[in-house]
């Protein structure tokens, strides 16, 4: 890869400086155990993750100082987006079928690795579902690499997983991709740095102040300790929330291991705080 | 327990920008705008692996309820577009002046950000330059003058101009909503 031209994301494969080119794990783990222990001491609710979070090192200069200011949500906050079937083909959301409208893929055979099913429900703070909602996945390959101009780990390419898929939740709020299981992969944070393996998530609630972009992790896996993206979050059941479980009743006979996770967004929906529609214009 | 976000990390590039994300009306419409800047971090280097949304009344102050921001048809507003930052640190849209959603308040752009390297998407807004609703909005009467700054976008022949300070001298104002 030593033709890539420098390129913006190259510092996250590459070696961010030369200084942390010889950033041990050790030193990076005892910097996430120090945190962790200053977290636990404070008490209280602090927010999670913490932005401020030094051993992630690209964070350091990309969190504000500051504190976020309260705003009360005003009218275009309290609604969100509509997303439907004009949006999202319902095949979107089976990544090992490939040749999905958006990503020009051309795919005939089908990707290598675990088939996995991964559903469940978004609801708001009141438990109250996300109906009709968009989200949208991204993920590494069953080697642990993704499809991206910048990507520089020598794993190889599946040429049947783009690894991008996107669906509408049901009434009920629920969701379901099918997919493969995606393998972990090194990064440039500091030296012999693995990411966990994981599947990103963007998400839309019924209000602005809802919007979600996360990341779902698999059960045991045995990274989790080493790593400062998942360890940013120092509360350990909000670590938590981000595991999917494994769930028998979700596989598939024959066919696929299924895995379930639910999303819990911030606050109520706003039919809780305003019931009214927003106001029709004459156009 | 609320489910936390994570870093949008380097590889959404794939996933989430799309053709037509940031023209929320189709350049060269006659009231259409350009609302730009560039996303900087601590140091003031631009960020190119950021990726910023916005939500919007339409120029009348309607709340949009159609869908097809992911197919525009060129002719339905959504109020919903995305752009990611380019090499430069550069974002820009394409879309209208947003209207008051009530008589006498202040419109603006909310505005929501991912970066690599930011752990969580942080909330802002872009509030439009002399709208005279401005100094009677709760937030921005809140807020020192130069804080105040951070939220207005500027205006250009063009359109609007609005950058976003992660970090540092002229940090943007985030907010958080509960
Ligand atoms: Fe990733």
């Amino acid at each position: 890869m030593s033709t890539t031209p420098k390129s913006d994301a190259a510092e996250e494969t590459a070696v961010p400086s030369s200084d942390a080119a010889v950033t041990t794990q050790q030193e990076i783990s005892a910097e996430i155990e120090e945190l962790a222990s200053a977290a636990q001491h404070a008490g209280g609710e602090a927010r999670q993750p913490s932005i401020d979070y030094p051993p992630y090192r690209s964070s350091i200069l990309r969190h504000p100082t500051k504190d976020l200011r309260h705003a009360d949500p005003e009218t275009i906050e309290r609604w969100a987006p509509c997303f439907g079937h004009r949006d999202v083909h319902p095949l979107e959301a089976d990544l090992t079928i490939g040749a999905h409208a958006g990503t020009n893929s051309q795919v005939s055979g089908e990707p290598i690795g675990e088939r996995i099913t991964v559903s469940g429900r978004v609801v708001d703070g009141e438990g109250r579902p996300v109906a009709g909602q968009l989200v949208e996945i991204w993920q590494a390959n069953a080697a642990g690499r993704y499809v991206h101009k910048n990507e520089q780990h020598p794993a190889p390419l599946d040429p049947n997983f783009t690894g991008v898929g996107r669906c509408l939740t049901g009434p009920d709020g629920s969701y379901h991709f099918q997919t493969i299981k995606p393998g972990p992969y090194p990064w440039g944070n500091h030296r012999n740095a693995w990411r966990p393996a994981h599947i990103h998530f963007s998400i839309f609630g019924n209000a602005f102040t809802q919007r979600l972009v996360t990341q779902m992790y698999f059960p045991g896996d045995p990274l989790f300790a080493l790593d400062p993206i998942y360890q940013a979050i120092t509360d350990q059941k909000a670590r938590d929330a981000l595991l999917a479980t494994y769930d028998h009743d979700l596989t598939v006979p024959e066919y696929s291991m299924g895995y379930r996770w639910d999303i819990v967004l911030t606050g109520g929906d706003r039919t809780w705080m305003e019931p009214e529609e927003p106001k029709e214009h004459s156009e | 327990m609320i489910t936390p976000g994570q870093t949008v990390g380097p590889f959404f590039g794939q996933a989430l920008p799309y053709d037509g994300g940031n023209e929320l009306v189709p350049v060269g419409r006659p009231d259409a705008i350009r609302l730009h800047g560039f996303v900087h971090d601590g140091d003031g280097t631009p960020i190119p692996d950021a990726m910023i949304e916005i939500w919007q009344a339409d120029a009348t102050g309607r709340v949009p309820r159609e869908t097809g921001s992911l197919h525009r048809d060129g002719w339905t507003f959504t109020g919903w577009g995305r752009a990611e930052t380019e090499r430069t640190g550069h974002y820009s849209f394409t879309t209208v002046r947003p209207g008051p959603t009530e008589e006498g308040k202040a419109p603006f752009f909310a505005v929501v950000v991912f970066a690599r390297g930011l752990l969580d998407r942080l909330f802002t807004r872009i509030y439009l330059p002399g709208h005279p609703a401005n100094d009677d909005d709760p937030l921005l009467a809140s807020l020192t003058e130069e804080e105040r700054a951070t939220l207005v976008a500027t205006d250009e022949p063009t359109g609007l101009r609005f950058d976003i300070r992660l970090q540092g001298e002229g940090e943007t104002v985030f907010l958080q909503h509960d």
